[in-house]
């Protein structure tokens, strides 16, 4: 603590600090990012492993035999399904008490903000089927959740058919510890909200649910099956849930044992294992795995139906069947033994799955990179912020007359800007912010009536507009109250700028690292080097290539690259649309927070850096 | 005044219904089996052994007994020691499924439940409590010495005594139950040694413990208390009742015959009745009988009765007549099912209870209340007792029906103290025709030392069952078509008994998590804390309240000498 402590060591130490600060700041860059690019290679990970001891070494034995028969509900599913248009909930709460449920049924009305278009829906009625198999000698202070969401057209018959075939055998099995809930949800996502604020009794989003009668107590696991055809080829885990949220590691390397003792393909983002990590395709094969993971958790939307479980601490994923044209088919008996082997040891557990992992990344199923290991990549990114504003920092203390000890001082000295002239800015930025988050929803109304669009493009379009006019905000208030904005004002400023973005983007990653560490690598270069004395005209357009809005364009570009879905820029243009919709429709459905964040703190702190460029 | 009268009301049919039960008889000691075989909506079957024992010793007066026929030692010497006047303790595995299943003859919570009243001679009431549940833990074999202070309360009302006596001070009663008790063959063993016939003879060869295990729920329970020796009652005898209820499940046990028989249900057969009973019946409930099941071998005793306000019918076997072995010379009674009904039932009173919220501070508590009667509406007593680390916030407290505030005329509150007592809340609700009641009241958890968590404490904690006591009006009155063949001379005013029935329901226990820390990671957690306490606010404390002075440049030895020489010598210093 000498070092702090003895001026001349500290006077050294900042000297060094401000002399070389852009080198190093360079080289943290780029550290950082190759950082996380080397988290794909091999070598640099940890192989997955089974932590809780419960699941581990207990040994469970697969007998389900009636895949044929699940496949033969699943049909008859379908057809009750095509006669009552919807979802047949007398058909399935008969169903479900021929096999010896406790049957519950749950209606719920959502009004959405604006037309979905994507999914065609705006006024959504809908109710929730499911039965209760009650644990024998069990207190119903424990329950597991196998889910299977009635879609629309023919999606998903086969999983319904399945989940009320393994409720017909589990209904026969002595074993069960824990209560199991076999639910068939409606309209998705909006069918699982309903049926979890229903559960917990909560509301976070104003829905509108009728209470639920049955219950099995807390839940401590829950699986969504998603499958679509009657022989598959492999079988997909999603995880990544609402607000980048993600379940215990331990039940990714549950499904990954089963696979392999089973013997069904398993792949993660839709990405088969690759053993050949020494050649570049190998490298780059894991790579894009990992940064389709990044790029689904950034997006801090639900993948799948689980992804609503992990806000109330339940360990859920997504099973989803692909059919492809492979060789290898896997039929519904196996999956179907699967998942009874899944959920027996998932009975066994004693407590909630909390041994191993929270916070991953998977650059293939077998290899994880823990919290540990990926954070340095975004401090090294975020320490950039914390060097610029020390630089700055010492630059506002030496320019003060006559002083080390900058801050004393400069308080008084004449020339210091007041705090009306930050805050201004400050403020001003923040009310743009608010207008973007609050006047698209609520101005829909007033656009339809005064443009040709529909509804969801006039929240879009009306976002868009908010976005594009905050730039050309009156930047300059501070010339209003002060006459002339000096040098030390834009410092000052920036050093603000520098210390809130910091602050944000380290909570951020904190809670969803991807995001946090997209917006770092766009907002980062931008905040550090940007002064009112570079070339205006390239420094605003590299500002404007590098906001947040146009991260997401490229995320969005780069996520369908991934994919193996290229888009054209004329596609990828409507795709990023449909995409600030969804975001919206997530916040006000679910209760994402990535909407919110960007509108209230990253785009006004952007903003503020935009005001520096053009301080005059 | 309403409130006294349904508290007093509630109290009478206590103090009425213990003077109902005792038996016309001189004889020393008895001892009576029963086993009644229910066959339930679901498809399950439920069967109940009732064992009472009746002990002619009044031990009240102060002598001394040490010779014991019937009733068991280890229970007398209890007694005795610990001044008992009543003690009712059982042992659950598993949730009474109220929907499915109607009511059970006798209600018991998931775990194990313990209530005592001690004599009023009793001094130092906690003392004898405490050593009364260590001394019942080791003839029972089961975790009884877990109950301390924390989880004992004195319910005000909602527990009073069943047997004779009028003293119903709250001083003398304890109460407890232990949600997470689990129960298996080695408490069924010691409660089997308590028969007098073991599990040698009679009723008591049905139990073997692999059968009685494999169902959907099972409770062992054993009451003690003093009834009236005769019809006077001007002296006292002791009651010991020990009962069994399983349900056994038509799911798990006979995939396509839909048939129940003793062999099946506890894989033997009747051959005796125990030879030192005086009676020893088998009761088989046939009042839905015959369109829901068939049952052979018949029998031509039949009884009624009018049980949980329905009146019912059920065929009799006597054991100790030996025509009723027949032929074979044992006795397998069997049930084949006709119909498969499988709707749920609506039983009149019917709680519920769950956790609401999610996150690890705060929660809340629902508690829902059914009164499912068309027209009546009546009063509950609701019990709870909260674990002191459930912080309730008590003024979140609200009774709502319909929609609307729903005042309860009576709450006892005792706060909790943190280590000490659990909270306890009693109150006494009006339940509307026709509604559900729900109380909801919210609470914060509590962080615990870390030596206080449970050896696996991401399961959870766990808050013990609501109990809900009421007197409840009869479906007997509210039964207008005359399907069952009643004189119609009988059937105009609903007689007293008939017309109410006392009745308490136990809601499901919750399991809380509380905020846990991560006990795996021991090493890493001192480490991170120990560095950031060092470095990080070291540092800065240290730089906030540090003086900084600008110290003089040392000088060099050689100017210091001079300096000397020349304050020696009076002239100014070198600087």
């Amino acid at each position: 603590m000498g070092l702090l402590s003895d001026p001349n060591r500290r006077r050294a130490l900042t000297n060094l600090l401000t002399r070389l600060n852009a080198p190093i700041c360079v080289v943290c860059y780029l550290a950082g990012v190759m950082w996380f690019m080397g988290l794909a290679f091999e070598p640099f990970t940890l192989r997955t492993y089974m932590s809780e001891n419960a699941m581990g070494s207990t040994m469970v034995e697969e007998h389900f035999p009636a895949g044929e028969r699940a496949l033969a509900t699943g049909r008859e599913f379908a057809a009750h399904k095509k006669k009552v248009g919807g979802m047949p909930v007398n058909w399935l709460v008969k169903t479900m008490e021929s096999r010896g449920l406790e049957v519950f049924t749950q209606s719920f009305t959502r009004k959405l903000p604006f037309p979905d278009e994507n999914k065609e829906r705006y006024l959504v009625r809908g109710t929730n089927v499911y039965g209760i198999l009650r644990a024998p000698r069990a207190s119903r202070t424990e329950a597991l959740v196998l889910t299977a969401p009635c879609s629309q057209g023919n999606a998903n018959n086969q999983a319904v058919g399945l989940l009320l075939g393994l409720a017909q055998y589990f209904r026969s099995q002595v074993y069960w510890a824990k209560d199991i809930i076999f639910l068939v949800n409606e309209h998705d996502l909006i069918g699982m909200q309903a049926w979890l604020e229903g559960y917990h009794h909560t509301n976070t989003t104003g829905g509108d649910w009728s209470p639920l009668h049955g219950r099995g107590g807390s839940i401590q696991a829950s699986l969504s099956l998603e499958l679509s055809s009657d022989v598959i080829t492999s079988l997909d885990l999603v995880l990544e849930g609402l607000n980048g949220q993600l379940p215990n590691l331990d039940l990714a390397n549950l499904f990954h044992a089963f696979c392999q003792k089973i013997g069904v393909l398993c792949t993660i983002q839709g990405k088969l294992q690759r053993n050949d990590w020494e050649s570049t395709s190998g490298y780059s094969h894991s790579a894009q795995t990992m940064m389709l993971m990044v790029l689904k958790q950034a997006s801090g939307r639900p993948w799948g139906d689980h992804g609503l479980f992990l806000r109330y601490h339940i360990e859920a994923a997504t099973i989803r069947g692909i059919n492809s044209f492979r060789q290898y088919k896997t039929d519904t008996t196996t999956i179907g033994r699967l998942l009874e082997g899944m959920y027996r040891k998932l009975n066994n557990l004693l407590e909630r799955l909390h041994q191993s992992y929270f916070f991953y990344l998977m650059p293939s199923l077998t290899r994880f990179v823990s919290i540990g290991y990926y954070m340095p990549a975004f401090g090294l990114l975020a320490v950039i912020l914390l060097l610029r504003a020390l630089d700055l920092w010492v630059q506002l203390g030496a320019s003060a007359p006559g002083t080390e000890d900058g801050l004393a001082e400069r308080e008084q000295s004449p020339s210091s800007p007041g705090v009306l002239s930050i805050l201004t800015p400050v403020v001003i930025s923040h009310m743009t912010g608010v207008a973007l988050y609050c006047l698209p929803v609520m101005s829909q109304e007033m656009a339809v009536q005064h443009f040709p669009v529909s509804e969801t493009e006039a929240v879009v379009l009306t976002a868009i507009a908010i976005y594009t006019a905050g730039l050309a905000l009156p930047h300059n208030t501070h010339r209003l109250l002060q006459g002339e904005g000096t040098e030390h004002g834009w410092r000052v400023l920036k050093l603000v700028a520098l210390l809130y973005l910091a602050v944000l983007l380290g909570c951020t990653a904190l809670i969803n690292f991807s995001l946090g560490f997209i917006l770092a690598l766009s907002l980062v270069p931008i905040a550090a080097f940007i002064t009112p004395h570079t070339h205006k005209p390239l420094s605003a357009a590299i500002m404007v290539l590098l906001s947040p809005g146009c991260t997401l364009l490229y995320c969005v570009l780069i996520f369908q690259e991934l994919q193996e879905t290229p888009v054209s820029l004329q596609d990828g243009w409507m795709l990023f649309l449909s995409v600030i919709s969804q975001g919206i429709l997530d916040h006000s459905l679910y209760g994402s927070l990535v909407y919110p964040l960007l509108a209230l703190l990253i785009y006004p702190c952007w903003l503020l850096l935009w005001n520096i460029l053009f301080w005059k | 005044t309403a409130i006294c009268q349904s508290i007093t009301q509630l109290m009478m049919w206590y103090a009425n219904n213990a003077k109902y039960f005792p038996p016309p008889s001189t004889a020393k000691d008895q001892f009576q089996e029963e086993l009644v075989i229910k066959p339930l909506h679901s498809g399950d079957i439920y069967a109940s052994f009732q064992f009472r024992t009746q002990w002619d010793t009044d031990f009240l007066l102060g002598s001394k007994v040490s010779h014991y026929r019937l009733f068991p030692k280890s229970l007398g010497q209890v007694i005795s020691k610990f001044s008992v006047r009543e003690l009712h303790i059982s042992f659950t595995q598993g949730y009474w499924r109220t929907m499915q299943w109607g009511q059970p003859f006798l209600p018991s919570p998931p775990g194990a439940e313990l209530w005592v009243w001690f004599q009023d001679t009793v001094t130092d009431v906690d003392l004898a409590w405490k050593e009364l549940t260590n001394v019942l833990s080791g003839i029972f074999c089961a975790s009884l010495n877990f109950i301390d202070s924390t989880n004992t309360v004195q319910p005000s009302a909602s527990f009073k005594p069943l047997g004779v006596g009028n003293v119903t001070d709250q001083r003398f009663l304890r109460y407890a139950v232990l949600p997470r008790e689990i129960v298996c063959t080695e408490n069924l063993t010691p409660w089997k040694k308590l028969l007098p016939c073991g599990s040698k003879a009679g009723l008591a060869v049905l139990m073997k413990s692999e059968k009685l295990f494999h169902s959907s729920f099972h409770s062992q329970a054993l009451h003690i208390r003093p009834v009236c020796k005769d019809w006077q009652c001007k002296s006292t005898s002791w009651e010991l009742r020990q009962t069994l209820n399983v349900v056994f499940d038509l799911h798990t046990s006979g995939q396509g015959k839909r048939e129940w028989s003793l062999f099946k249900m506890f894989s033997r057969t009747l051959t005796e009745a125990c030879p030192l009973a005086s009676s020893s019946k088998v009761y088989v409930d046939i009042t839905d009988n015959p369109q829901l099941f068939e049952l052979s071998p018949a029998t031509p005793l039949v009884s009624q009765a009018v049980v949980l306000g329905d009146g019912r019918t059920y065929s009799v076997y006597d054991l100790t007549d030996h025509a009723t072995f027949g032929q074979t010379h044992s006795l397998n009674v069997l049930l084949r099912w006709r119909a498969a009904e499988r709707e749920m039932l609506r039983p009149l009173l019917h709680g519920e209870r769950y956790v609401a919220g999610y996150g690890l501070q705060t929660g809340e508590i629902h508690t829902l209340v059914y009164n499912n009667h068309p027209y009546r509406a009546f009063p509950v007593l609701l019990l709870d007792t909260v674990p002191w680390y459930l912080r309730l916030y008590i003024h979140t407290l609200t009774v709502t029906s319909k929609g609307r505030d729903n005042k309860p005329s009576y709450i006892h509150y005792q706060p909790s103290k943190d280590r000490l007592q659990p909270h306890l809340l009693e109150m006494l609700i009006q339940l509307p025709p026709n509604s559900v009641t729900e109380v909801t009241v919210q609470f914060e958890r509590a962080l615990l030392k870390w030596t206080e968590y449970t050896p696996d404490p991401n399961h959870g904690f766990y808050v013990g069952s609501s109990v809900i006591s009421a007197l409840v009006p009869s479906v007997v009155a509210m039964d207008t078509n005359n399907t069952q063949e009643r004189p119609l001379f009988s059937s105009f005013f609903p007689c007293k008994e008939e017309s109410t029935y006392f009745m308490r329901i136990y809601t499901e226990p919750l399991l809380v998590n509380l905020p846990t820390p991560d006990f795996s990671m021991p090493y890493n957690v001192i480490c991170l804390t120990c560095t950031v306490v060092a470095v990080g606010y070291g540092s800065l404390y240290n730089l906030l309240t540090r003086t900084f002075q600008v110290e003089e440049p040392s000088q060099g030895l050689a100017k210091r000498l001079a300096n000397i020489i020349r304050r020696l010598r009076g002239v100014p210093l070198l600087t």
